[in-house]
């Protein structure tokens, strides 16, 4: 086999030109060339995981401003709730109040009214007993020919009227 | 020499030969003439080479080029961090530079390009030279990142969690025997696969050309099952190309966790 065969001498050259070839490989490549594709590939992970992260914070504040924006909604909305409440409130005591009042009003115009009705009925009632005992006074002297005293037959009429 | 003898020679493939007239270089007394396993090794550096350079358009969204070689590089990351920790990451660059290395040299040499008239593929991983000094390396590193964070600390990797006092005569040895294996056995395991590999092959190749010549009887009996074992084994040998490269890679990555992290 050459290689046992040619030992004593290639071993030289063979050292030589190895250590030449691979101290390029080492040195131009393993040491110039391989650490700046590794730095490609760490400054895109570095990237890509910035841009990750980047998305990350954007949902985290897209959430924090629909959670802000969904408090405030409530918010409003309770408020516009309790503004209705409240004009419903205010709306049912002013119509309670003015109800109370026309109430009054027409409480008093009735009052009045009955206190007329009854001012004339008293009145009527009145006229009607002195030409009753008038009428009366009159039949009696037509009928009997005696004449009555006026107060004496108010009397009578007013009882027979009244029971 | 081997088409001059009619049959193919399993072993011509690793023979090494000075290219371009430079068999007289010399540095020191020592003979380093520009073999065909340097031009392998020349061409392997410039595959890689080109192939990390695609991968250094540095855009956000990468091309599919780009996501290759991110996808090795992650993989050598994973595979240091998952081994020795986050103390893993500064040997990133060796790791990575072994693994693609080695995984370039087995596949380049796996590639059918003797197709091509004058060309002759090599790999240079499977030459014990070749492959012994990167375990040589790996094991240096071992030790030298070892003494450097513990000092003689270090030496409490011989003995193990758990070791009955009544037996620590005997384990620090056991120990000590298998730390000392490690660069032996990480050599040879890379240079044993890949030449196996290879030798199978071309043995199943001359099967093929010799049988295909003495006649059709034999060319069907022994050439076509020959041939679709050759397919089959193809097949295997990329597949052996990539987890040698990949045990290299794991079992220093393994032996760097002890130097880190002790035991």
């Amino acid at each position: 086999m050459p290689q046992i065969a040619q030992l004593a001498e290639t071993y030289a050259s063979q050292i030589f030109w190895l250590l030449i070839f691979f101290g390029f490989v080492f040195f131009v490549i393993g040491r110039g060339m391989v650490p700046k594709v590794m730095a490609t590939v760490e400054s895109r992970d570095k990237q890509i995981s910035a841009d990750l992260s980047a998305a990350e914070a954007a949902r985290a504040a897209a959430d924090d401003a629909e959670q802000t924006w969904q408090a405030q909604a409530a918010r409003q909305r309770e408020e516009t709730q309790a503004l209705i409440a409240k004009a419903k409130a205010e709306g049912a005591k002013t119509s309670e109040a003015s109800l109370a009042k026309a109430n009054a009003v027409i409480d008093a115009r009735m009052a009045d009214a009955d206190a007329r009705i009854a001012a004339a009925r008293a009145n009527a009632l009145g006229e009607i007993e002195a030409v009753a005992s008038e009428a009366a006074a009159q039949i009696v002297a037509r009928v009997a020919g005696i004449r009555v005293d006026a107060a004496a037959g108010a009397a009578a009429v007013k009882e027979a009227l009244h029971g | 020499m081997a088409a001059e003898q009619g049959k193919v020679d399993p072993m011509h493939q690793f023979k090494i030969e000075p290219l371009f007239g430079t068999d007289h270089w010399q540095i020191a007394g020592y003979h380093i003439p520009f073999t065909n396993s340097a031009l392998w090794m020349a061409i392997t550096v410039a595959v890689l080479f080109l192939f990390v350079r695609g991968g250094m358009k540095r855009e956000l969204v990468p091309g599919r080029w780009q996501m290759a070689v991110e996808s090795l590089t992650g993989f050598i990351d994973n595979l240091l961090a998952a081994n020795v920790g986050p103390a893993g990451k500064r040997y990133v660059p060796y790791i990575f530079s072994l693994f693609a290395f080695i995984l370039f040299a087995n596949v380049l040499g796996l590639m059918p390009l003797a197709l091509i008239p004058g060309l002759h593929p090599f790999t240079p991983t499977s030459h014990f030279t070749v492959t012994g000094v990167l375990a040589v390396m790996s094991f240096a590193i071992v030790l030298i990142v070892g003494f450097w964070r513990h000092g003689l600390h270090f030496f409490s990797l011989f003995v193990p969690h758990g070791t009955p006092i009544w037996l620590l005569w005997l384990i620090p040895i056991v120990e000590l025997i298998s730390f000392l294996v490690r660069p032996f056995s990480l050599a040879l395991r890379l240079f044993v696969a890949m030449m196996a590999g290879h030798v199978l092959l071309e043995v199943l190749s001359s099967f093929v050309i010799t049988s295909t010549n003495s006649g059709a009887l034999w060319g069907t009996v022994v050439g076509i099952p020959s041939f679709l074992l050759m397919i089959a084994i193809c097949a295997l040998e990329i597949l052996v190309a990539g987890i040698q490269a990949y045990v290299f890679a794991l079992l220093t990555s393994l032996y760097l966790n002890d130097a880190e992290n002790l035991h």
